[in-house]
């Protein structure tokens, strides 16, 4: 067993590791491309929407847009993006030296990266899927459905596979390495919602994992599932989807509240109202997201029993929603409040989801909603919610954790100018797709008529996406600027926080704690600022550190997935180079052939003497830290 | 003053008051101004729902500004506030009033349902209740009347102030069938038979959408539906079943049999019902539009005709590039003289 690690190349000490904080800006940089690629897509379909009968985008590209954009957005974004923070900061909030299978999480990003990579490369093999990102059948299937949407569905086989051990991996490092003291009622909010939007996952990813493989094998091998000409059925797919869509929405939000939940007590120096009242609110809606999943059927005709009891169902979730809403509201009153970036972000996003809420509430009148379905009001309802309410919360959180992942500040003064221009533009883009659709604008349209009222709206709304982009912009100069000008932070509390990951030295060294903390509250930092000397009493000895060694397994075994995924793919191509099943075999055998590896290959990792441990301590004692 | 100026910053969000100001879109598109019982109820329900949301919105906005106003941290403010725990009675509160106001909004998405599911005829013309069996194609709209035996293509003609059904297939893939002003939506499913019904106040053209993503031209499977007087309606039926006469001028005659010559009488049916393949032509002199949006003028038709795809991407009707001149316009003179009504 070796005692120290060797010194690697830079290129190669990235694609090895398996240090839950690296892994964490891994997901922060494909998240971030991913979401620059499907908002440029959504750029390019605003401006198509700009005047009527604009002949920028032809339909077939824009559905390949609308599909694009739809599913990296909620995939290969939005995911990842969550992940990212819930990778950097779940192990330091509980206390922990890492999350409980490294090499795991290792491999869970490779898979989600190549998965990903698989869906984008269906743009050079003739166009990208086109059936929307709800891949209805019979749009969706052999007859009517080009090569695109195999990519969709092995991209997404493949990167689901990614998301699923990801979330696994969380479940158990929440329940199994969280520092003495540290029990379940004192858990940060944002660790509870990670929690159970990894439970979701875990329910949600297996049937939407089994839909795509029956709709692979219908694709493929000519199955039958969803053929109704051949005894398929086609609402079938809708029910399957949506089983794993309408949770999806909420494995989404969940982690976004949590991060509103963090910020929002920190900036305010109060404790989150109701503590106890947020986490059961957060598992009843949870639970309910996957009863409801029916309400994006109400108009196919499952008949009036079921459309009403679903309809009811659905309404019920705004009830557990409100008290989250009140409870931040009431942690704010009475604080001391400073509105600086990360807060202007997260208060703004308690109005905003509220907006997208209410609308929720009048989409689940299922009479109703045979006005409102597949028209612009959904696209309005769904972009408060995704848009003003989980992007608003990524945002927050990256001005928030940014000094503690990069050493430096954002510039405030980019960030506020950032947060009104995007803030603004959110709204003008959206608010008025709720009128277009009222007014009788169906969704996925890649163009309309002129004088039918709508040119008004629909040139109001693409205005304001150019808002947004400005924005992003801002962010991106932001990043470059304060890298090189920004403020240094050495402090390990720049925010004057609250939660145990402001307790690591800045920058976090790779064994996050010395000693482990004890943890002797709820806000346990905030608990040692009144009631100790402002550090975390340590649980244990300086003693020995035990890490993981890096390894390079995870990143081989993911291109074997894609090579897997691709060559079947390649069943559908017209003039494969090579044979498909040469490619299909040749990958699976590459990934089991690392397990195997990985199976009889003896590593125990390494150790971090105590004696470099206590230097280490020194030193920063030296820097007043 | 400073609750001004602070509420000042967040008045890019006054453009909320553009809902109140009756921007309404075009008459006989928009859901905004109903013209029959169902498109009433749905918009009444909303109405509904839109006051209980905004009084929600507005008692989380109001705490929300006042927050904003009282509580800033000034600076060298170091006191740190009071660290409350919560209050078993205010959340108590606000748990109860929203299950309240779900009731309220619970009882009428029940009953409206239940009476939007009802397909029996309508007991004031008992028998004589209108059914329509509809098929969404890509990417068109099949109208047939099956009782009264002929197929219409486009445009779907009903009795004003009348109860009318539709019985919902598709041929291809899943469309939706809409018609904003008349009332709310169904889905047209391959292997389902779904029905609904709507009813128009007054006279008038309607226009109808497809509201489901069914491929490249999904944006422009528009339709219409021309609500007539009762005795207009019966007119219409019976030119609709009539046989179909010679025409009486020689160009459209010898357009006739351009028609035949090309097989566009192989998809399109001319009197009776229709073959599945593309609309009928029975009334297509009396059609506002071609293919469902374009204006129906001879440059048009004669575009349509040479090359559908270029003006509607992905639909299966071949194109006649190389037609002549002469059979273009005696084509062009036939298909005019395809009227049903006087
Ligand atoms: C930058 C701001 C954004 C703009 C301007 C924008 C614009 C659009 C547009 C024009 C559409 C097509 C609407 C239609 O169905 O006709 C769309 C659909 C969609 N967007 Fe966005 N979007 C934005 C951000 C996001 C984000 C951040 C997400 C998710 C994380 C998202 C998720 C979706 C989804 C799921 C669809 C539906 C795709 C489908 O119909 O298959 N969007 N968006
Ligand atoms: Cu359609």
């Amino acid at each position: 067993m070796a005692t120290q690690k060797q010194e690697k190349s830079v290129i190669w000490d990235w694609l090895t590791t398996v240090d839950h904080k690296k892994i964490a800006i891994m997901y922060l940089i494909a998240g971030t491309l991913f979401f620059v690629k499907a908002g440029v897509m959504a750029l390019f379909m605003r401006i198509q929407l700009m005047y009527p009968e604009m002949n920028f985008l032809s339909g077939q590209t824009f559905n390949e847009f609308i599909t694009m954009h739809g599913t990296i957005m909620l995939f290969l974004a939005a995911t990842p993006l969550l992940f990212a923070f819930m990778n950097y900061v779940i192990p330091l909030q509980i206390g922990a030296r890492d999350v409980a299978f490294p090499f795991v999480n290792a491999l869970g990003f490779w898979i989600f990266f190549f998965g990903g990579l698989l869906l984008s490369l269906s743009w050079f093999f003739g166009g990208g899927p086109d059936a929307g990102w709800t891949a209805y059948v019979p749009l969706s299937s052999r007859d009517y459905g080009g090569l695109g949407i195999d990519f969709y569905v092995l991209g997404l086989q493949v990167s689901g596979i990614g998301t699923l051990i990801s979330a696994i991996n969380f479940l158990v490092t929440i329940v199994n390495m969280r520092a003495p003291g540290m029990t379940m009622m004192r858990l940060p909010l944002f660790v509870w919602t990670s929690f159970i939007s990894s439970t979701l996952i875990l329910f949600a990813f297996t049937p939407l994992a089994a839909g795509l493989a029956l709709l692979m094998l219908d694709r493929l091998f000519e199955a039958q599932y969803f053929i109704p000409s051949m005894g398929g059925n086609v609402v079938l797919w809708q029910h399957i989807f949506w089983i794993f869509g309408h949770p999806e929405v909420y494995i989404l939000v969940l982690p976004a509240f949590g991060i509103i939940s963090e910020v929002i007590p920190a900036f305010s120096r109060k404790r989150l109202f109701g503590y106890t009242a947020m986490v059961f609110a957060t598992m009843i809606i949870a639970f309910l997201g996957f009863m409801v999943w029916a309400h994006h059927m109400f108009t196919v005709g499952m008949g009036p029993v079921a459309n009403s009891i679903f309809a009811v169902a659905t309404m019920t979730i705004a009830v557990p929603t409100g008290i989250k809403i009140f409870n931040w509201l009431f942690t704010m009153w009475g604080g001391k409040i400073t509105f600086n970036t990360a807060m202007l972000f997260a208060s703004s996003f308690v109005p905003t989801f509220v907006l997208g809420g209410v609308t929720g509430v009048m989409l689940a009148m299922a009479p109703v909603d045979y006005l409102y379905h597949d028209t612009y009001f959904v696209v309005a309802h769904f972009h408060y919610i995704i848009v003003g309410g989980i992007v608003l919360s990524l945002f927050a959180g990256l001005f928030y954790w940014y000094p503690k992942m990069f050493g430096h500040m954002l510039n405030e003064t980019l960030g506020k100018l950032f947060f009104w221009v995007f803030y603004i533009g959110f709204h003008l883009t959206f608010f008025v797709q709720h009128l277009l659709g009222l007014m009788g604008m169906p969704r996925r349209v890649y163009t309309y008529l002129g004088d039918q009222g709508l040119d008004a709206f629909n040139f109001i709304s693409t205005i304001g996406t150019f808002f947004m982009s400005a924005g992003v912009i801002l962010l991106v100069i932001n990043v470059i600027y304060s890298a090189f000008k920004g403020e240094r932070v050495t402090v390990a509390d720049p925010w004057d926080a609250r939660t145990l990951e402001w307790a690591t030295p800045t920058p976090v060294p790779e064994y996050n704690f010395a000693q482990t903390p004890q943890v002797r509250s709820l806000d346990p930092l905030f608990y040692e600022k009144i009631h100790g000397d402002g550090t975390m009493k340590p649980a244990e000895p300086v003693t020995d550190i035990h890490m993981p060694n890096g390894s390079i397994l995870p990143f081989i075994m993911s291109i074997g997935l894609f090579f897997a995924g691709f060559g079947l793919i390649m069943l559908n191509m017209d003039n494969p180079i090579i044979n498909p099943w040469i490619v299909a075999i040749g990958g699976l055998a590459l990934t089991f052939g690392c397990m195997f590896v990985r199976s009889i290959k003896e590593d125990h990792g390494y150790h971090i003497p105590a004696e470099q441990v206590k230097a280490d301590l020194a030193e920063l004692k030296k820097g007043g830290n | 003053m400073k609750l001004w100026k602070t509420a000042s910053r967040f008045l890019p969000l006054s453009f909320l008051t553009l809902f109140l100001t009756g921007c309404l879109g075009e008459e006989n598109l928009t859901a905004l101004d109903p013209k029959g019982p169902q498109a009433q109820w749905i918009y009444d329900n909303m109405i509904l729902s839109i006051i209980v949301m905004a009084l929600v919105s507005i008692v989380v906005f109001a705490i929300f500004f006042i927050i904003l106003a009282k509580y800033r941290r000034k600076p060298g403010d170091d006191e740190i506030p009071k660290q409350v725990h919560g209050n078993t009675a205010l959340e108590i509160t606000w748990t109860v009033i929203p299950i309240i106001l779900l009731v309220i909004l619970a009882v009428p998405t029940i009953t409206g349902t239940f009476m939007f599911a009802d397909k029996d005829p309508d007991p004031e013309v008992g028998d004589n209740t209108v059914y329509i069996k509809v098929t969404g194609h890509q990417f068109w709209w099949q109208f047939d009347y099956e009782n009264e035996g002929f197929t219409a293509g486009q445009d779907v003609y009903i009795p004003v102030g009348e109860k009318v059904i539709f019985e919902l297939h598709a041929q291809d893939v899943l469309h939706s069938f809409w018609v904003p002003a008349l009332g709310g939506k169904i889905d047209t499913v391959p292997g389902i038979t779904n029905h609904m019904w709507l009813e128009a106040d007054e006279p008038g053209v309607f226009k109808g959408k497809c509201a489901e993503l069914c491929g490249p031209s999904h944006a422009l499977m528009d339709f219409k539906l021309i609500a007539l007087e009762r005795d207009e309606y019966d007119a219409w039926v019976e030119g609709m079943s009539a046989e179909v006469e010679e025409p009486t001028e020689t160009l459209a005659n010898q357009g006739r049999q351009v028609f035949e010559e090309n097989s566009c009488i192989g998809c399109h049916a001319v009197g009776g019902t229709g073959t599945a393949a593309g609309p009928a032509f029975t009334n297509f002199g009396e059609r506002e539009v071609i293919a469902g949006y374009l204006e129906n003028n001879d440059e048009n038709l004669e575009a349509w005709i040479r090359d559908p795809q270029s003006l509607k991407q992905g639909n299966v009707m071949p194109a006649y590039p190389d037609m002549s001149e002469e059979d273009m316009e005696a084509l062009i003179a036939y298909l005019r003289s395809l009227k049903v009504m006087e």
